[in-house]
């Protein structure tokens, strides 16, 4: 089908006013360079600038987790281009890998990017409800990006205290040696989750409030719906972190005892107050990652997506549920453990409304026309990765089974299994999906099939040998296997991770030069090179400050593929009723 | 363990295998149009909502396996013959082993850094300390993973069941040497045990047990019980 025929607007379209809160929000003057591509309020601008930092924080996340695993594959000598690495340093590798992935990767790209980007465009709202508040979002988190990125060079180097930040090694310099490191990643970890709160209030406003006339909350796309319950979760549980970073702030420069036992304190205190966070933050960071997928899925296999109202519902209950699992982290922390039944109890049930979304989008496919492209290599990896995420959480979820496997390798495999699918598998899907739509030009299709199996492999040849390591006993955060003799025959399979970590690496080359190359020499995309039901791709690639030209009218849900009675097998939200495209 | 491997791995293979047979099963072809299903009607999430209620069975099931584990492990600490302490510090293990009177916190008391003994079959109760920062009692081979919390005494128990030497490691971060802190566990038959008790007090000179009272005394209020089996 050639571009023309599928770009003729309606004839007759009942246009409506822009929506009152938006009048004023954009003046029509024209913009310099640095309004434009800098100090811009254009939501599709600061998602731009959210996806390339947090690309670039990722590639740094990814180095230093290259040099922790050359350590561990080659203890006794010293990484090349890194140099020794004694054990704090390498507490201190461990802490930043694993902030800067969750913190400075996961969220500024599915929530920043992602969030920012489509929320208005899915919408047909002309940007979001407070784009000031919005560009102040970016620049915050940039300050946060820079802090945490300074305090490797302040003396005493970048915090060792682990990325969860426990006291009493956190709240104590004589404990952890770092000086400076400790209170700035504090900082850097407040200031970042002030940044969110704002965007997050700004998704949620602009989800409810603006939607174009006709949109029920049943139209929205599932992307919509995934950002706008990861925010409110963000919302209602960033509140207990913040607090606990201000009083482990306090105790470590004031000398308050809020976690100091010789005071009065309990340092367990801020093992619920992280969790309380830390747990429902791991569904943040899932649930846009399911909506990516959500989206691409329906496109490339020609379906609706399976059960729409079922999955909203099911992500709701995860919202809901997220919140009362927080204790399984700490089964053996030294909490009562009456408490662990309950909260394993609560723990394995989230394995209900996750599976529902997850079988809901393998129903997808079934009797679909599925063409796999890149964007749908990615979505269906992520399916199938996660899968394996969501299998081993069980084993941690039960409290018996976490006794032996809490704080081995067997977690980090689990985390990373449940992480790397939403995050990276589904940020690549994205960026293949709506790269066209940011940039208006194609990726290269080849490029991104050989991205796509030289990561799935690699990924698999580095987490698979951990779930191995961690039930033979490895325990995470050693930075010397050496010293336990039970491990040395394990070698082989540390040596296995790192090779796969270098792979993975590797194989980002050709997504490199596929994203940069393409913006020069990829072919002229169009409006909607995917034949996508979703307003965004009703609007010019890239489209214009202010989005669209007029208020769409929405007509239908956003997954009507091969609907019976059209010749067409797609049905663009905004087309009228009885319209032939 | 099993139990859970053997349902969750059912589940697994079923799922990926049923992914990978869509993906596969439904390429497009030419001429062949996508089947409109939109999964809205009670018939068709059947599909979705009979599976998941399966799942849930399952998750139960795994719980109620899981909860008699975990009493016994952690909630009830059974009449031990032995009684010892623990503590964690920067970054080593201090046991406190009682003497030949067999209570703790007396004079003939035999603490050394990185090495407990125990003898063979027999119930030990431990008491949980931490000098400094979090740190975790840990013996792989025995199943045995406790946190230890300054301000804490934790009470926990195990029983080894096969003699030999077991190593004793920190499973929680606790600062630049956490990777090398490390312990020993040996498991001594009943002669061993007395032997290597007798030769301890022998060599122990009388002012060292009161020197040394790092040992953890029993807490002032009743501490959360918690312990680990063999």
């Amino acid at each position: 089908m050639s571009e023309a025929t599928i770009l003729e607007p309606p004839l007759d379209p009942p246009r409506a006013a822009p929506p009152a809160a938006h009048a004023g929000a954009h003046d029509d003057a024209p913009h310099g360079f640095w309004s434009t591509y800098f100090f811009s309020t254009d939501h599709k601008h600061i998602a731009k600038q959210y996806l390339l930092t947090g690309l670039c924080m990722a590639v740094i996340g990814g180095l230093l987790a290259h040099v922790m695993r050359m350590h561990l594959a080659f203890p006794d000598r010293a990484v090349p281009g890194f140099g020794e690495v004694p054990a704090g340093t390498y507490n201190a590798l461990i802490t930043m890998h694993g902030t800067i992935m969750i913190f400075f990767v996961a969220m500024p790209v599915l929530l920043g990017g992602f969030g920012n980007f489509l929320i208005p465009l899915m919408i047909g709202a002309r940007d979001m409800a407070f784009p000031r508040l919005n560009m102040m979002s970016y620049w915050t988190f940039l300050v946060s990006c820079l802090i945490l990125l300074g305090s490797f060079f302040v003396p005493g180097g970048a915090s060792p205290a682990g990325w969860t930040a426990y006291p009493p090694l956190s709240a104590n310099v004589a404990y952890s040696g770092a000086a400076w490191g400790v209170p700035l990643w504090i900082a850097a970890v407040a200031l970042e989750f002030v940044a969110f709160l704002m965007g997050g209030i700004n998704f949620i406003t602009t989800a409810i409030n603006l939607r174009a006339p006709g949109m029920k909350m049943f139209d929205l796309p599932m992307m919509v719906w995934m950002q706008l319950v990861a925010s409110v979760i963000f919302l209602f549980s960033v509140g207990p972190l913040v607090a606990g970073a201000v009083l482990l702030l306090l105790d470590r420069v004031a000398g308050t005892g809020f976690y100091n036992p010789g005071a009065g304190g309990d340092p367990l205190l801020y093992q619920h107050l992280f969790w309380f966070f830390g747990h429902p933050e791991v569904y943040v960071i899932l649930l846009p990652g399911l909506g990516i997928v959500a989206e691409i899925l329906p496109v490339f296999a020609r379906k609706p997506l399976f059960g729409y109202r079922m999955v909203v519902y099911a992500t709701l209950a995860t919202g809901v549920l997220s919140f009362i699992v927080w204790a399984h982290h700490q089964f053996v922390s030294g909490i009562d453990p009456r408490l662990a039944s309950a909260f394993s109890i609560t723990t394995i049930l989230i394995s209900v409304p996750v599976a529902i979304t997850m079988f809901a989008f393998v129903a997808t496919l079934w009797r679909g026309a599925i063409e796999l492209k890149a964007a749908m290599l990615f979505a269906i990896g992520m399916v199938g990765v996660f899968f394996w995420g969501g299998v081993t959480g069980i084993i941690n979820g039960s409290a018996a089974a976490d006794i032996y496997v809490h704080d081995t390798y067997f977690v980090v495999a689990h985390f990373h299994y449940a992480l790397i699918p939403p995050v990276f598998f589904s940020l690549f899907a994205g960026i293949y999906y709506w790269y066209p739509k940011m940039f208006g030009r194609m990726l290269n299709e080849t490029l991104g099939k050989i991205h796509f199996w030289g990561t799935f492999l690699f990924v698999n040849v580095t987490f698979m040998p951990m779930f191995g390591l961690g039930l033979r006993g490895y325990p995470r955060r050693t930075f010397d296997p050496r010293v336990f003799a039970h491990l040395g025959d394990l070698h082989p399979l540390q040596l296995a991770a790192t090779l796969g970590t270098i792979g993975l690496l590797l194989f980002q080359i050709p997504f490199v030069l596929n994203f940069f190359g393409s913006l020069r020499f990829g072919a002229v995309a169009g409006k909607n090179p995917w034949r996508a039901n979703t307003l965004e791709w009703t609007v010019p690639s890239p489209p214009g400050h202010g989005n669209f030209e007029g208020t769409p009218v929405v007509y239908r849900g956003p997954y009507e593929y091969s609907a019976p009675g059209r010749d067409a097998d797609w049905f663009p939200q905004d087309v009228a009723p009885g319209r032939p495209l | 363990m099993w139990v859970i491997t053997l349902i969750v791995g059912v589940w697994f293979v079923a799922a990926e295998g049923i992914l990978l047979w869509f993906t596969f099963r439904y390429r497009k072809k030419d001429g062949v149009r996508a089947a409109y299903v939109p999964g809205k009607s009670f018939r068709q999430t059947g599909w979705i909502l009979i599976p998941c209620v399966a799942i849930l069975v399952c998750d139960l099931a795994i719980d109620a396996f899981g909860e008699r584990v975990w009493k016994t492990i952690k909630e009830k600490v059974p009449p031990a013959q032995l009684q010892i302490g623990v503590e964690g510090r920067q970054w080593a293990w201090t046991f406190t082993h009682p003497g030949k009177d067999g209570i703790l916190g007396s004079p003939d008391d035999i603490v050394i850094p990185n090495e407990i003994h125990v003898p063979v079959g027999e119930n030990v109760a431990f008491t949980l300390g931490a000098a400094d920062c979090l740190h975790s009692f840990w013996v792989p081979e025995l199943r045995l993973k406790q946190d230890a919390v300054p301000g804490r005494h934790i009470q926990g128990w195990f029983r080894a069941t096969r003699p030999g030497s077991y190593g004793v490691l920190c499973a929680e971060l606790c600062g630049v040497a956490h990777g090398l802190m490390r312990g020993t566990l040996y498991v001594d038959t009943e002669a061993d045990y007395e032997r290597w008790l007798d030769s301890r007090i022998a060599a122990q000179p009388a002012s060292q047990a009161a020197a040394f009272q790092a040992a953890p005394t029993p807490a002032p209020q009743p501490a959360p019980k918690t312990g680990g089996k063999s």
